[in-house]
């Protein structure tokens, strides 16, 4: 526990620390680029780009060997993950547009192809005199052991490049993701903001390839705005909310696999946000479970005093034991069915909004407001009392309710 | 007088091929939207063929032909939504691509996820965002005028709402206030009349007409064959092909039906719409 506080008060050591820093940067910028990726439906495109960079990291090592220097250099590496990460976004791309196959069945090609590639290339780099420490398996999973200030670096600059990218472009974004026609018919190049979409997204892995690895970058992509879906309605609000989860998760996770040996940070971190997507899951205010469940409830418990009442009204008895229970706790009926005096008032009322939407559809044939009524909503939400009134009147006197 | 013209390309007058109209040398540039031999295909098989069609300005235009026949496939073409295999698309005499700011589309309805996470005012504001760029503001004058769009369809309570939350009319309504928010010269409207109730209706064609009145030209995909004397100046009848294109009152006739609708359209069908001087 202490050290886990120490963690988060960045009093755990220097690499501690920086891990902390970057995964709080990377997951604020994944969270936040991954939004339009989950809006416009694409999520597991981003799982096919991240394997994608497998043989781009192996190419990469090889070269820079070959070409005399260090295999490791991270800015080399990262470089060469873009580079065949692209290829397969393109891949996708024209293998969607011009052939037949859907793009699950593209992303299913791309990803396998790709990353079998790439394990054969880290099976040479094995083999070869420069390769035994190269370490390049911790792309796969993450890895925070060799953290550098360099690397921190180069997640805060590419990350608030790809936050600023995603704000200055989401609205053609928002526009392609939300009716795509009609961005087209407007002129934009859907085509064009679909790739600079994916190429934020690309961006993004790229970074945290190190810090996460390729596998888990997925989910610090799409938790985050899936749990941010859960708590606005508005997709501009979307990218900050989901950039604070990532963000807070990517902070937490670190702090959280600092505190004990041996607790890997990427999976770690991944937890953390499924951890939070899970709590938003159940206790969001509107689209929550359990929001649903109780709108459902008070739902239910008015179509019984509804339908309870009319049968009242029509003397007829209840025989369903919640609709009793519901109308003897309000004190409309007796334990044993019988209705009270407010009973028997209730009811009445109920039959004559009844007759009074009865009316309603006769003059109102046309206005569309009349087909409202659906046996709950009050007639008094729908129509003005003038209007009420003037269906009284041709209601006309009052008649007593289910009187022999 | 010298011609500039007379060398360099003259255009040929070429028959079409179905062989019963001829193909002009020049867009007339007095109609709002023309069409030249557009042909438009899913795959090999053409669900638009050789169409040369005329949409005047200022004048209620409808689109009408049986399920299939590629109403909205040429809609989508004429805005070039989907790509057209050849042919071209004149607005307001110039090419689609310089007069596109003049136009405003609303598609279908089914055809975008009601779950999106939007409101009433954000959509509408969508309309605005050609003006308005990547970096402007959208306050002050924009935003008073999508609100005053959405009034203009009777939306206006219900700016803050999510869409999921709107009857199937009120969520045409707001397709109409996003399109009215672009204030474009021609509106194209693919089934705007297609499940909604008959309020919505309403107050559609009531905007429609004021658009009109306004000097607008207003081009609908429509189904509904009984409401196009009411609604419509000019009609358009296609099945796959150009079937006939005119006024209303003189082109709008059983012969021009039976001959759009084939077998699909029964004789009682007919009978109900009660159609001037047809037969």
């Amino acid at each position: 526990m202490q050290q886990f506080l120490d963690a988060l008060l960045l009093q755990a050591g220097y690499n501690a620390t920086l891990v902390a820093i970057g995964a709080a940067l990377l997951g604020f910028a994944a969270g936040a680029s991954g939004t339009f990726l989950f809006l416009r439906k694409r999520a597991l495109v981003s799982d096919a780009v991240a394997h994608a960079t497998l043989p781009g990291v192996g190419i990469a090592f090889i070269v820079m060997v070959w070409l005399g220097g260090d295999g490791r250099n991270l800015p080399g590496l990262l470089a060469g993950s873009a580079v065949t990460a692209w290829i397969g976004l393109v891949l996708i791309e024209w293998i969607t547009r011009r052939t037949r196959l859907a793009e699950d069945a593209a992303i299913g090609a791309v990803l396998g192809v790709f990353f079998g590639l790439g394990i054969v290339f880290l099976t040479i780099i094995q083999s070869m005199s420069a390769g035994r420490q190269a370490g390049l398996e911790g792309f796969l999973l993450g890895s925070t052991a060799g953290m550098l200030l360099e690397d921190a670096v180069i997640i805060a600059i590419g990350g608030t490049l790809a936050v600023v990218a995603t704000w200055v472009m989401r609205r053609p974004m928002t526009l392609v993701a939300f009716d795509s026609d009609y961005a087209a018919a407007m002129g934009y190049d859907v085509r064009r903001i679909d790739l600079w979409m994916m190429g934020l997204v690309l961006a993004v892995t790229v970074i945290g390839l190190k810090l996460v690895g390729l596998i888990l970058i997925v989910a610090m992509l799409i938790i985050p705005a899936v749990t941010a879906r859960f708590w606005t309605d508005r997709s501009h609000r979307m990218i900050w909310i989901a950039g604070a989860v990532g963000g807070a998760t990517g902070y937490l996770g670190a702090g959280l696999s600092a505190s004990a040996p041996d607790l890997p940070t990427g999976p770690i971190i991944v937890l953390v946000a499924a951890a939070i997507f899970v709590f938003s899951l159940v206790f969001a205010p509107v689209r929550g479970v359990l929001a649903a469940v109780i709108r459902r409830g008070r739902f239910q418990a008015r179509v019984h005093r509804r339908q309870g009442l009319l049968a009242l009204a029509a003397r007829h008895p209840i025989r369903e034991p919640y609709t009793l229970r519901l109308l003897s706790r309000e004190g409309l009926v007796r334990q044993d069915g019988v209705p009270t005096a407010s009973g028997r008032a209730e009811a009445a009322k109920v039959v004559r909004d009844e007759r009074r939407w009865d009316v309603a559809r006769e003059v109102h044939q046309d206005a569309g407001l009349a087909g409202r009524y659906d046996g709950l909503t009050p007639i008094e939400e729908v129509f003005t009392a003038d209007e009420i009134a003037e269906f009284d009147r041709r209601l006309g006197p009052p008649t007593v309710v289910g009187g022999a | 007088m010298v011609s500039a013209q007379t060398t360099s390309t003259p255009p040929p007058t070429i028959a079409a091929k179905d062989g019963r109209a001829l193909r002009p040398d020049t867009a007339p540039s007095d109609a709002a939207l023309a069409l030249r031999g557009l042909t438009v295909s899913y795959g090999q098989k053409p669900a638009v063929f050789s169409v040369d069609a005329s949409f005047p300005a200022n004048a209620m235009s409808a689109i009408i032909g049986p399920n299939g026949a590629g109403k909205s496939t040429l809609l989508k073409a004429a805005l070039g939504v989907i790509p057209r295999v050849s042919g071209d698309v004149h607005v307001f005499g110039q090419p689609l691509e310089i007069a596109r700011d003049r136009i405003a589309y609303v598609p279908q309805r089914a055809s975008v996820d009601w779950d999106f996470p939007t409101t009433v005012i954000d959509v509408v504001q969508m309309g605005l965002y050609r003006k308005v760029g990547l970096l402007g503001r959208l306050s002050g004058d924009m935003a008073a005028r999508a609100r005053d769009c959405l009034a203009r369809v009777g939306m206006a309570d219900f700016a803050g709402r999510q869409i999921g939350q709107l009857s199937g009319g009120q969520q045409q309504r707001v397709f109409l206030a996003r399109a009215l928010a672009q204030d474009a010269d021609l509106y194209l409207l693919d089934e705007p009349f297609a499940g909604v109730d008959a309020a919505t209706e309403r107050a559609i064609i009531d905007v429609l007409k004021l658009l009109k009145a306004n000097g607008k030209a207003v081009v609908a995909v429509h189904h509904d064959l009984a409401t196009v004397r009411d609604y419509f100046d000019h009609v358009f009848l296609i099945n796959v092909r150009r079937i006939a294109e005119g006024p209303v009152p003189t082109t709008f006739t059983t012969e021009a039906l039976q001959a759009t609708y084939g077998g699909r359209l029964a004789a009682t069908h007919l009978d109900e719409l009660a159609i001037a001087g047809g037969a």
